[in-house]
């Protein structure tokens, strides 16, 4: 850094004005502020609203679980399911929570190796979005194999020898599923460690009492910020995100394998990868917005996490949310193109058979919700994005219910036919699923810094020892 | 960070990958070892309400397997004998000896001898004797040398693992149809072909077995 004289002297060249960025952390805050409001969120007791916020939570988690013993003693016959929808909001909700840890691996990877600044305010946050959905997602197809200690046992989930001398199918993406999921919680959390070490001995630095002292001193992993333990850290942190980077694209693809390599009508798709894939960004970008925009107001973090980085993330939300709409029509173009009856029945009655409710909710809020971001009035109001935002989570819940259910509960052979209805005992294991999903984030925001310090440090102009600002306001 | 943690606990990653190299496989082995059929089922050997011997019938006398069990080629079940079966010769060959008080007993007042059962395939696996004794497997492929015991114990696994192996590579275990209760054959034999030609289609799907 330049030295506080230096910088009067020397003026750097002002770039021309239509060129200037907004800045990425607002009112020039100092290097020691931005510690200060991050760190200070969970140094501070937490607020008056998390309390009661934690205390739901962990009510529907425990109902969760509850239902979980109820399952697994008396056998998945508790949810609403059977044939002919043998799958229905099981794996909906997996795919829900699954698709929405993508915005995670996204932010992480993808935009870090693209070198996009802004991410280093979201995604921190995001990533922990994304470990603690991939956690509510494997759960549900965990659970609905039903006699659930087999799926421990190996040769069953997970290929190991053993007594039957059995192996899992290996040309089955349900097999492929195993290993895409578990890869992706695996590496998405190792990469959120990996970003949070020097996070974590800034707490520990800054720690009062002996108990935060020990924790967070045992997982910063003895960290003191040396020139050696950057140099490896930003080596291991791009090691991950070109590792990370593939998964974005491999979790969603070998996810709709499960649906695409059967030979059901409406699911025997080539469009699904990538379909899926947008869906799944869509999604995660969805809850990103919701989670993070009462955040920032909550914690007084606008300065860190901007209207820009708001504003940026609908955009994602418009891009992906137009390929998923062009998906859906593509996918009636070619039922009918592609000639055969089966496919276009399935298609026919997925928007005007029993289940249109689903299907046009799913339409209303997925392929009409985000084209409201065309306008940077609407992208820059918080109030109507967060609206937004719910409104693609619940989008996103449908169409994976329209996928399933609808494709499933009429098929080739009419005799066979059926209507599935949720028992109470899906509904509230879905809805309990949402209280793990908060009472893991909550117990984020009380003991983790929600966005990255040090990274965030790195994106100011004062970071810059270049520029004018340069170690002079920013030194604390 | 001296005054957080003393300087030994440096050690600690090396302690627990170590500990976890030697706690892991032995604990691979001990499960592999313990808690399989080779180990649980093999060598199982109940005392029996009598002292019949597999020996002196079967290996001495060379009473063929099906005189007693005389439904094992016809039904999914092999038979235990009724004492009527043991009386056959009993009546006339050994026909006061108190070891045989018992068989006597039962075969006047009609209530069965209460043998105890050795070989018992779970409830949720199908397994049928005929289809088995009819294309040339042998009863010694699954119930070891039942000829040279005294008291039957179990001599084999009877694990999936198991049954697979044969299912899988029938024509190592096939062998001529006429000789599937000579026990001790050892001879050459074309297995291929007689898997071929009997059309022998050891299935191997989950249904073949738990339907």
């Amino acid at each position: 850094m330049a030295s506080p004289g230096k910088s009067a002297a020397v003026k750097a060249p002002e770039p021309p004005a239509e060129l200037v960025r907004e800045p990425l952390v607002l009112n020039n805050r100092p290097l020691g502020w931005i510690t200060d409001a991050i760190a200070g969120v969970c140094e501070k007791p937490m607020p008056v609203w998390w309390w009661p916020a934690f205390i739901i939570s962990v009510g529907g988690m425990i109902t969760m679980f509850s239902l979980i013993a109820y399952l697994v003693s008396t056998g998945v016959g508790v949810w609403g399911l059977n044939q002919p929808a043998d799958w229905a909001w099981d794996i909906t909700n997996f795919v829900f929570w699954i698709g929405i840890g993508h915005a995670g691996t996204l932010i992480s990877a993808v935009l870090f190796l693209l070198r996009q600044k802004w991410r280093t305010s979201v995604n921190r946050a995001a990533e922990a979005m994304t470990i603690f959905a991939v956690a509510c997602a494997g759960i549900f197809p965990v659970f609905h194999t039903g006699r659930v200690w087999f799926a421990l046992l190996p040769g069953y989930l997970f290929p190991a020898p053993n007594a039957n001398e059995i192996w899992p199918q290996f040309r089955s993406p349900l097999l492929w599923d195993v290993f895409a999921v578990s890869t992706y919680g695996t590496v998405s959390l190792l990469f959120w460690y990996v970003g949070l070490i020097p996070d974590l001995a800034t707490l520990r630095d800054r720690a009062k009492g002996w108990l935060r002292r020990f924790f967070y001193g045992l997982f910063s992993l003895g960290w003191t910020g040396s020139n050696r333990h950057w140099s490896n850290y930003e080596k291991a942190y791009l090691l991950l995100a070109g590792l990370s980077t593939p998964l974005v694209l491999s979790v969603h693809s070998i996810v709709s394998f499960d649906f695409a390599v059967s030979v059901v009508p409406g699911w025997h798709t080539t469009i699904f990868p990538p379909y899926f894939v947008a869906g799944a960004i869509f999604s995660g970008f969805g809850m990103v917005l919701t989670l993070l925009i009462p955040l920032r107001s909550l914690f007084k973090l606008e300065d860190v996490i901007t209207l820009r980085h708001v504003e940026l993330m609908c955009k994602v939300l418009l891009a992906t949310g137009s390929i998923v709409g062009y998906a859906y029509g593509m996918e009636f173009f070619i039922a009918w193109y592609g000639g055969s009856p089966y496919e276009l029945y399935a298609f026919k009655n997925r928007a005007f058979g029993p289940y249109w409710w689903s299907y046009w909710a799913m339409i209303s809020c997925n392929v009409i919700s985000p084209h409201f971001f065309w306008f940077k009035k609407l992208r820059t109001s918080v109030v109507f994005v967060w609206i937004v935002s719910i409104f693609v989570n619940i989008g996103m819940w449908f169409e994976r219910f329209v996928i399933i259910v609808t494709s499933l509960h009429r098929d080739y052979l009419p005799s066979s036919w059926g209507y599935f209805t949720p028992s109470w005992v899906d509904v509230m294991t879905f809805v309990g699923s949402f209280g793990l999903f908060m009472t893991l984030f909550l117990l984020f925001i009380r003991f983790l810094p929600v966005i990255a310090i040090s990274e965030v440090k790195g994106v100011t102009p004062q970071a810059d020892p270049h520029h004018p600002l340069g170690g002079a306001k920013g030194h604390h | 960070m001296s005054d957080i943690f003393p300087r030994w606990t440096n050690k600690i990653p090396l302690m627990v990958g170590v500990a976890a190299a030697v706690v892991l496989p032995t604990v691979i082995a001990g499960i592999t070892y313990y808690f399989t059929p080779k180990y649980t089922r093999v060598g199982y050997q109940p005392k029996q309400p009598v002292a019949f011997s597999h020996a002196i019938h079967s290996d001495q006398l060379g009473i063929d397997c099906r005189y007693c069990h005389s439904d094992v080629d016809k039904s999914w079940f092999s038979n235990i004998p009724s004492s009527e079966t043991c009386m056959r010769c009993h009546s006339i060959v050994a026909k006061d000896s108190p070891k045989l008080s018992l068989v006597r007993e039962s075969y006047s007042s009609g209530k069965p001898i209460p043998w105890v059962q050795i070989h018992k395939t779970p409830d949720y696996v199908y397994f049928n004797h005929s289809v088995h004794v009819n294309r040339g497997i042998s009863c010694v492929k699954c119930h070891g040398e039942i000829q040279k015991m005294d008291e039957v114990h179990h001599a084999k696994p009877l694990s999936m693992g198991f049954c697979l192996e044969c299912h899988r590579e029938p024509e190592k275990h096939i062998r001529p149809n006429d000789l599937v209760t000579k026990l001790d054959w050892n001879g050459e034999f074309d297995g291929k072909k007689a898997v071929h030609d009997w059309k022998v289609q050891p299935g191997q799907s989950c249904s073949t077995c738990h339907r």
